[in-house]
C-alpha cells in the first residue's frame, strides 16, 4: 500500500534521475523515458483502482505523526488526477519519439520533463499546503526550462513573461500560507479544515481565502489572471505545449477545488457568488480570444483558459452534481486538449505552418489527420455523443438545478462559440485548397508512429468516455462525494482517536 | 588571463583538502552545522578552482561524470534512501532505518546519512554545472 502511494513521485523523480545519469546518451534517454512515463501510468492506475469510491490513502512521510511531518493523501478525486497525469506523460513521452529534434535531448528535454510530472504528481498527491507551495516550485522550475529549450528570441520573450507572472502568484500564495499559519498554526489541509471555521476572526480568514484564490487563479489562468498563457504556450515546442496545456493550469484548478472544498467549503456564502463571477468571465473572455486568433496555436491556448471556466463552476455552486461535472470535465479535457495540441504539431509537420493562413488542403492529403482532428475538436465543443458533451451537459444541468440560470446560459454560448473556432481551424487548414503549395518531406516510420500513435489512443479514449460515460461518471460522483465528505477526510489523515485528543488539548 | 604557476600547481592539492573537508563536514551533519548541502558546495568550490586553474576540459575529465550525470546519481541516492522504509510494511516513504556496526565503538549508520549523500551529490553536480557554463569554453 505505502509503496503505491509514494510511487507516482517516486517514478517520475527516478526516471528524472534516470534521464540525467544518461546525459550524454540520447537514444537511453528517450527509452528511459518512454519507460518511466509506462509504469508511472501503470503505478497511477493501480493506485485510482485501489482508491476509487473507498476513504482516502494516506501515508505519513518518515512516519511523522500527521498535523507535524508532510502527508501524502490521496483520495478519489487525487487518484483520478494521477491517473489522467500518468497517461498524459505516457501519450507525450512516446511523442516526442517521432517529433522530438536530437538538440532537444542534448538541451534536457527527458529530465526536465519528468521532473514536471514530479511536480505535476506531487501537488496532487500532497495533503500539506506549504507542501503544495513547494511542488508549485518544482512545476515552475521545470516548466521554465522546458518553455525555453530551444532558445528561440520568442521562448526566451514567452518564458521571461510566464516565469514573472507566475512568481507573483507565488508570492501571493507564500504570504497566504505564511498568514494562515499565524492565524491556525497549522498547515496541514485536514488539520485546516478543522480549525480555520471555529478561527474567530473570520475577517481575515475572507482575506487569506481571497489571496490563495489570486495565487492559485494566476496558476490556472483565470480571469483576470490568464495573460501568462497566451504570451508564453505558443512558444514551446509542440509535446511541450502538449504536456503544459493537459497539466499545468490543471493543477491550478485542482489546487482551487481541493483548498475550497476541503478548508474554504463552510463559507459558499462568500466566495461561491465571486467564483460563479470569474468562472463566467474566464469562458467568455478565453473563447473570445481564441474567435480573434489565426494562428492554431493561439487558438487552442485561448480555449484552455475558457474551459478552465467549465471546471470552476463546480466549486462554485458546491453541490455534488456541480463538483461531479467538474472533475468529468476536466478529465475530458485533459484528453481532448492535450491531444489537439499534438494534432497541431502533426498539422505543422505536415502542412508546414501554425498560421491558418498558409494552411490548406489537409483533408484532401491526409483524411486520417483530418478525422482525428475532428473527433477531439467537435468533443471539446460538446457536440453528442462524443466526451465533451457529457461533461458540458453535468456541468449546465447543475447550474439549471441551483437555478444558476445566467452561469448555465453562459455556459451553453461559450460551447457554441467553441465551435466557430474550431470549425475555423477546420475550414483554413483542412477544407479550403492548399494556397501555396511546396514539397512535403514525407515522415520516417518512427517518426509516424510517434506522431500518430498518442493521437489515435486519445481520439479512442474521448469516443471511449463518450459511448461509454457510466464507469467515468460513477467515479466523477464518487470523487465529488469524496470531496464534500470532509469529516472522512480528517478521520483519515488526523486518525478519529487523534482528532479528538487534539480538539480536547486545543485552547 | 593565464593562472599563475602557484596557483595552477597547488589547484590539486587544494581540490582534495576541500574534497576531505568536504565529507568531513557531510559526516557530522547529523547532529551538528553541515550536512549534504552545505559540504556539496565545498567540494563544488573545490572542483571551481580547478577548472579556474585548468581549464573546463580539464575539470570535466577529472569529474568523470558530467555534472549533470552527477545531479541525476545524487537524486537516484537520495530518493533510494527512503526505499528501506518498505521493508516494514507499515511503514511510510522514507521512514528512517539505523544500523549500529560495532568497530571499537559503535558507529550509527543510517539512511539519513544516504540522504545526505545524495543531497551531497546533487549539489555538487548543480552547482559544478552552473560553474563550468561560465567557465570561458
Amino acid at each position: 500500500m505505502q509503496p503505491l502511494l509514494a510511487s507516482p513521485l517516486l517514478i517520475p523523480l527516478a526516471t528524472a534521475a534516470m534521464t540525467a545519469l544518461l546525459w550524454s546518451r540520447p537514444v537511453a534517454q528517450r527509452v528511459a523515458s518512454v519507460a518511466g512515463a509506462a509504469a508511472l501510468s501503470i503505478a497511477t492506475i493501480l493506485l485510482l483502482l485501489e482508491v476509487a469510491g473507498g476513504p482516502p490513502l494516506v501515508g505519513r512521510m518518515g512516519n511523522w505523526p500527521a498535523p507535524f511531518g508532510i502527508v501524502l493523501v490521496v483520495d478519489t478525486f487525487s487518484a483520478i488526477m494521477l491517473a489522467i497525469a500518468g497517461l498524459k506523460a505516457l501519450a507525450v513521452a512516446v511523442y516526442i519519439l517521432g517529433s522530438g529534434r536530437a538538440s532537444r535531448d542534448r538541451r534536457g528535454l527527458h529530465p526536465l520533463f519528468h521532473g514536471l510530472l514530479f511536480g505535476v504528481c506531487g501537488a496532487f498527491a500532497t495533503g500539506d499546503l506549504f507542501n503544495l507551495y513547494v511542488w508549485f516550485e518544482v512545476m515552475l522550475i521545470a516548466s521554465f526550462g522546458l518553455l525555453v529549450l530551444d532558445g528561440t528570441r520568442d521562448q526566451v520573450e514567452g518564458g521571461i513573461k510566464y516565469v514573472a507572472l507566475n512568481l507573483i502568484g507565488t508570492s501571493f500564495f507564500l504570504i497566504a500560507v505564511g498568514l494562515l499559519y499565524g492565524l491556525t498554526g497549522t498547515l496541514n489541509l485536514a488539520d485546516l479544515a478543522r480549525t480555520v471555521p471555529t478561527v474567530g476572526n473570520q475577517g481575515a480568514v475572507a482575506a487569506i481565502g481571497l489571496l490563495i484564490l489570486v495565487a492559485f487563479g494566476a496558476k490556472a489562468a483565470v480571469f483576470p489572471l490568464f495573460s501568462w498563457l497566451p504570451a508564453a504556450y505558443h512558444t514551446a515546442s509542440m509535446p511541450v505545449a502538449a504536456i503544459f496545456a493537459a497539466l499545468l493550469t490543471k493543477v491550478g484548478v485542482y489546487a482551487i477545488i481541493r483548498v475550497f472544498t476541503l478548508v474554504f467549503g463552510y463559507d459558499t456564502g462568500f466566495f461561491g457568488p465571486m467564483l460563479t463571477v470569474v468562472a463566467m468571465a474566464t469562458m467568455v473572455t478565453g473563447v473570445l480570444g481564441a474567435a480573434a486568433h489565426y494562428d492554431v496555436r493561439r487558438i487552442l491556448s485561448f480555449h484552455i483558459i475558457s474551459q478552465i471556466g467549465y471546471m470552476l463552476v463546480g466549486v462554485a455552486l458546491m453541490t455534488p452534481l456541480a463538483l461531479a461535472g467538474s472533475i468529468l470535465y476536466i478529465v475530458h479535457h485533459i484528453v481532448v486538449k492535450a491531444n489537439l495540441f499534438l494534432i497541431a504539431g502533426a498539422i505543422k509537420r505536415e502542412g508546414g505552418s501554425f498560421a491558418l493562413g498558409r494552411l490548406g488542403g489537409l483533408w484532401a492529403a491526409k483524411p486520417l489527420l483530418g478525422l482525428m482532428f475532428l473527433i477531439p475538436a467537435l468533443s471539446l465543443a460538446g457536440l453528442p455523443p462524443l466526451s465533451g458533451f457529457w461533461g458540458k451537459l453535468a456541468v449546465i444541468r447543475a447550474g439549471l438545478e441551483a437555478e444558476a440560470w445566467l452561469l448555465a446560459g453562459v455556459a451553453l454560448i461559450v460551447g457554441l462559440l467553441t465551435l466557430f473556432s474550431m470549425v475555423k481551424i477546420w475550414n483554413e487548414a483542412f477544407w479550403k485548397p492548399q494556397p501555396n503549395p511546396h514539397p512535403v518531406i514525407p515522415l520516417g516510420r518512427m517518426a509516424r508512429f510517434g506522431t500518430y500513435a498518442p493521437i489515435a489512443v486519445l481520439c479512442v479514449l474521448t469516443m471511449t468516455i463518450g459511448l461509454w460515460t457510466e464507469p467515468f461518471a460513477a467515479l466523477s460522483v464518487a470523487a465529488a462525494e469524496g470531496l464534500l465528505d470532509h469529516d472522512a477526510y480528517i478521520a483519515a489523515v488526523l486518525g478519529p482517536v487523534q482528532a479528538a485528543t487534539l480538539t480536547e488539548t486545543t485552547p | 588571463m593565464k593562472p599563475t604557476l602557484i596557483l595552477r600547481s597547488s589547484s590539486a592539492l587544494l581540490l582534495w583538502c576541500l574534497v576531505a573537508v568536504s565529507v568531513y563536514v557531510l559526516l557530522r551533519g547529523h547532529n551538528a552545522p553541515g550536512g549534504g548541502f552545505i559540504g556539496g558546495l565545498i567540494a563544488a568550490a573545490g572542483v571551481a578552482v580547478y577548472a579556474v586553474s585548468r581549464g573546463r576540459a580539464a575539470a570535466l575529465r577529472m569529474l568523470r561524470l558530467h555534472p549533470a550525470a552527477l545531479c541525476g546519481l545524487g537524486l537516484l541516492v537520495a530518493a533510494a534512501s527512503g526505499l528501506p522504509a518498505f521493508l516494514d510494511s507499515a511503514a511510510a516513504y522514507l521512514t528512517h532505518r539505523w544500523w549500529f556496526p560495532d568497530v571499537g565503538i559503535q558507529l550509527p549508520l543510517g539512511t539519513p546519512l544516504l540522504f545526505d549523500l545524495g543531497v551531497y551529490l546533487t549539489v555538487l553536480g548543480t552547482v559544478t554545472a552552473m560553474f563550468l557554463s561560465l567557465v570561458e569554453k
